[in-house]
């Protein structure tokens, strides 16, 4: 199967052709440098991306920024979303306290960006 | 008994009816359809105080024309008011429009207007250096003014309101009948009943009229839209510049506006619907083409906004003022289209002295004055400015930094008599908003402000009344969170 | 004229900064890491950190930490560094006006009125967003209609959405971070609609923004009606020609009750105006020499408020040098040279710097921005003076949605010898 992606490691943005057969990554055309099949690998075969929010703080006026420590699988998005959802914090929340561990069972966390005392 | 007086309509007419009214003994209650005085026609116009060379001798719109201006500088510095008399020109650019400018001179000074004169080119260029060359002649009105018509309306309905006249907004009148020598209102805040009423609705009085009097009136409404330039661009005419009326339609005018602005309009099309205001690209690119007839070098680069107002033009084209013919009682301000915020103040005066005659109305012992507002901020001094943040340290927020609006203005505006409850309203008693990012950064604070001076949550706060909220909800609400 | 109460209060500082977003931080640490003790900032919001505060998104700091933080985080660590450093923040405090003579009053809610004579000043206070009557889009005025900044404090700041169905008109990076974050928060995000044949934003954020969650971009497509009431209910949208004129007969409609405008940063330039500082046209920002000195002595700009960037490395990295600038020049070490022009040539808008100073001492080398004026593969930048030809580079990729620099080195530098020295694109 050829599939159409965009890298996005830097703005350059290289169209690169991928042929994907049983699962693995067979060929990469179209890319300026390494990094862009080292890209097109990861995203064919497990796309991940960060997940940024906020999340409501009680009784304080402003919300909390928040992150995935690391980048989690696509299609982990939404339901990382729902968890987040269904969270209040209290305050004090300080930036890179954990706020939500192993966010839908991908071993990644959800840290706070931000200090709210 | 004191006589239970309903105004219905909180437009310029209404609310200078209100306070005129508010002299005399009565219990007057002022209706007003949307949410906030000042929402139709009142909020979307030239802002002109037309000098009166323009209304044919002899009918109704020429008279109180001529009178309601001469009455604006009092009335202004009385009700603090914005009014400046800047003057305007009617140009004529083609040999038979000469005609015209004739024509107009001689109408007015029929009017009684006062210094009209007919000038030539080089004059002309002389006084308006940026106005096409190819310009024949124009009739020179040094006495043509400016206002700030909402501004006006709100200042005319916080002196009624000191002096006792109750405002009820959201309270747009449905239907209305005579029962038993008694007046009954259907309305969006209930059936309300009164003594006395009078018909200023703007668009909607011709509805209302038709339902209290066998002779009917037919209003079309009628939409101007205009552009508005940023004040950060120099002024390049001083004065209100008309375009002779000619077959090619009425002509546009460019204009200052007491802010500083520039204003260009209206487009005059006859439409269906009188509550749509929204613009159209057809009248916007007609307003562009015939701008550019007086001002060959103009560019839409410092257009900040554009907007709509609908003008209640009545078939036979003269205000119909007065007692509603046969119905005993009943009083109206039909028609009034421009002239209409000039002849305001003349109308009221003439209408609520016939209605003192008609109903033996006794005047107040005591007539309070206008509320006294502060000076807007950005119009002090630095000395001004140390003083009034001394005295309230509200003055020290620059909440709308196009404007230069502080917060404690905000909160004034909300505390008025007649206070803001909206953006909107925020935004057109204090300029917050209104200038070049449009609200883009204040709007948030601005709302936040207004849900604590009216103890509504942030998410109940509009734009400008009725579903206009900014928000949906929170965001863990629209995240379907189980307790949110 | 001052009274003589009001001269008494007058303060004199060294270094003042105007804003404490990235830039101003940045200029501020600078200035007092060359030495400047008596150093203000002034700061409008009530907090440290400037736009990036609700830019809660990642893809900050690559260039400057090498390492991906979100906007707070990249901020905290410069609010981190002004607070080690001891550096005076004045927050909630406006400035109101700025004069030639480098003569500024403020006012804040806790200190009333605040007059302050300036060594040097550093202007930094960012770019806004350019609202929706700057298109003149004709329709209805009622509520629904943000920019998409605003949208973003409303979501990311306060907790509260704006709006459900969104259109997004224009397709710069705040737009189009702004349709991943709506739906990721529960909207449909239906279209991001661009009059331009190419997207204003980044590359990536097209992928990781729109592609990702299958937004469309519509291309050469803008908004030609909006409608609704008193909440937005629908906008028409149409394919533009060459001209960017609606083409009558494509029109679409959506339903939606919200539309986000993403439409062009304007820099905020009102003090500089005011402080009588020549504005380039095209930028909409100070013209500036290399040491980011505007026509005004003392005068410094750095940031958005000079040209709008796309990355924050750069501000920051821009706005080191005007603090250090700054700095030197209240020291005293003012440069001595002549100064050439650096002008736009064919393919590129936005030369910044305006102006080089060719010293007398030995050269420096010389940063160089701009944004192409057009989309252009495998063509060359060529920097030239007089038809000598000072550098030459060839790059896969221009694009007006992406800053383009270059380093003049200092042999190039110390070659020019006429008076204009032109930058353009060869296709």
């Amino acid at each position: 199967m050829e599939r159409q992606i965009t890298c996005i490691n830097c703005p350059v943005g290289c169209r690169l052709q991928v042929t994907v057969e049983d699962g693995q990554v067979t060929k990469v055309e179209g890319q300026s440098c390494k990094r862009g099949e080292i890209y097109a690998r990861q995203e064919c075969i497990a796309p991940a991306r960060m997940v940024t929010a906020a999340v409501p703080v009680a009784d304080r006026k402003t919300p909390v920024s928040v992150k995935t420590r690391t980048p989690i699988p696509k299609e982990q998005i939404f339901p990382c979303m729902q968890q987040l959802a269904q969270l209040t914090l209290h305050a004090p929340v300080h930036m890179g306290d954990v706020v939500l561990s192993d966010v839908c069972g991908t071993g990644v966390d959800v840290i706070a960006t931000k200090t709210v005392e | 008994m004191k006589k239970k007086i309903i105004i219905i309509g909180g437009g310029v007419v209404g609310c200078a009816i209100a306070r005129q009214l508010s002299r005399y003994e009565a219990d007057i209650t002022l209706l007003e359809g949307g949410v906030d005085v000042a929402e139709g026609a009142s909020k979307a116009n030239s802002a002109i105080v037309h000098a009166g060379f323009d209304a044919k001798p002899g009918t109704m719109k020429a008279k109180l024309n001529v009178e309601g201006a001469k009455m604006y500088p009092e009335l202004c510095r009385e009700v603090g008011a914005p009014y400046g008399r800047p003057g305007a020109m009617v140009l004529a650019f083609l040999p038979e429009e000469r005609a015209t400018v004739e024509t107009l001179y001689r109408q007015g000074v029929e009017n009684g207007v006062e210094e009209l004169r007919i000038i030539e080119r080089e004059e002309i260029l002389r006084l308006e250096p940026n106005t096409n060359p190819q310009v024949e002649c124009a009739l020179l009105v040094p006495t043509s003014g400016l206002t700030s018509p909402y501004e006006l309306t709100y200042a005319l309905a916080d002196h009624a309101a000191v002096n006792g006249v109750a405002f009820v907004m959201n309270a747009r009148v449905s239907s209305i009948r005579k029962e038993e020598g008694v007046f009954v209102l259907e309305t969006a805040k209930g059936k309300m009943q009164a003594d006395l009423v009078i018909n200023c609705a703007g668009i909607g009085s011709g509805e209302l009229h038709n339902q209290l009097s066998p002779r009917k009136v037919r209003l079309i409404p009628r939409k101007g839209e205009y552009y508005l330039l940023d004040h950060t661009l120099p002024l390049l005419f001083t004065r209100t510049m008309f375009q002779c009326p000619s077959k090619m339609g009425k002509g546009v005018l460019v204009s200052p506006t007491l802010h500083g602005n520039t204003i260009l309009g209206p487009s005059a099309k006859d439409v269906e619907d009188a509550a749509d205001v929204s613009t159209t690209q057809a009248a916007l690119d007609l307003v562009n083409e015939r701008s550019r007839m007086t001002w060959p070098s103009l560019t839409l680069r410092n257009v900040i906004t554009t907007f709509a107002g609908i003008r209640a033009h009545e078939e036979n084209g003269d205000f119909i003022i007065g007692a509603v013919e046969g119905c005993p009682g009943a009083y109206e301000t039909v028609g009034v289209e421009s002239p209409g915020l000039s002849a305001a103040p003349a109308i009221a005066k003439m209408l609520v002295s016939q209605i003192a005659n008609e109903n033996n109305l006794s005047e107040k012992q005591e007539w309070k004055p206008a509320p006294v507002r502060k000076k807007p901020f950005y119009a002090m001094s630095l000395e001004e400015r140390v003083e009034a943040v001394r005295e309230n340290a509200d003055y020290g927020a620059i909440v709308c930094r196009c404007e230069q609006v502080t917060e404690a203005e905000i909160r004034a505006a909300i505390r008025r008599p007649v206070g803001a409850t909206t953006i909107d309203g925020v935004k057109r008693r204090t300029r917050a908003g209104m200038g070049r990012c449009q609200g883009g950064f204040c709007s948030p604070r601005v709302l936040e402000i207004l849900a604590e001076e009216l103890g509504i949550d942030p998410t109940q706060v509009t734009k400008g009344g009725g579903n206009s909220r900014l928000l949906v909800g929170t965001i863990a609400q629209t995240m379907g969170k189980e307790d949110a | 004229m001052l009274t003589n109460e009001l001269k008494k209060q007058v303060q004199y500082v060294d270094v003042l900064v105007v804003g404490a977003g990235p830039a101003g931080m940045a200029a501020a640490i600078a200035a007092r890491e060359a030495g400047i003790e008596n150093l203000l900032v002034l700061e409008r919001e009530e907090h440290m950190g400037g736009i990036l505060r609700q830019c809660i998104h990642n893809g900050f700091g690559l260039h400057r930490f090498k390492e991906e933080l979100t906007g707070p985080e990249y901020a905290q660590r410069d609010i981190d560094e002004v607070n080690r450093l001891g550096i005076e923040v004045r927050c909630g405090t406006t400035v109101l006006s700025i004069d030639e003579d480098r003569f500024v009053t403020a006012i804040s809610k806790q200190k009333g009125v605040q007059l302050f004579e300036a060594g040097a000043i550093v202007l930094a206070m960012g770019c806004r967003e350019r609202p929706r009557g700057a298109l003149a889009t004709p329709g209805s005025r009622c509520a629904g209609v943000y920019s998409a900044g605003t949208a973003q404090k409303f979501v990311n700041l306060e907790g509260y959405m704006p709006g459900k169905r969104v259109v997004i008109l224009g397709s710069g990076d705040i737009g189009l971070i702004m349709a991943r974050r709506m739906t990721l928060q529960g909207a449909k995000v239906l279209a991001c609609v661009e009059i331009m044949p190419y997207s204003g934003g980044l590359n990536r954020n097209i992928v990781q923004c729109l592609e990702d969650y299958d937004i469309p971009l519509l291309l050469s497509h803008t908004v030609v009606d909006i409608q609704g009431k008193d909440r937005l209910s629908g906008v028409t949208i149409a394919k533009v020609d060459e001209k960017r004129n609606p083409i009558p007969g494509t029109e679409q409609h959506f339903d939606c009750d919200t539309l986000l405008l993403s439409v062009g940063l304007i820099p905020e330039n009102e003090l500089t105006q005011q402080a009588g500082v020549e504005m380039s046209p095209t930028t909409q920002g100070a013209v500036v020499d290399d040491s980011l000195q505007t026509s005004r002595e003392g005068i410094f700009a750095c940031g958005n408020v000079l040209h709008v960037h796309d990355l924050v490395d750069f501000v920051s990295a821009e706005s080191f040098r005007a603090g250090k600038a700054a700095a030197e020049f209240v020291q005293g070490k003012q440069r001595k040279g002549r100064y050439v022009a650096l002008k736009d040539g064919n393919g590129v808008r936005g030369v910044v710097p305006q102006r080089l100073l060719i010293p007398e001492a030995e050269a420096e080398g010389v940063q160089v921005m701009f944004r192409p004026a057009a989309v252009y593969e495998n063509a060359t930048v060529v920097v030239s003076c007089g038809g000598r030809e000072l550098l030459r580079q060839r790059k896969r990729i221009f694009t007006p949605g992406e800053m383009a620099e270059l380093t003049l080195k200092p042999d190039a530098v110390a070659a020019i010898d006429g008076d204009t020295v032109t930058v353009e694109i060869n296709p």
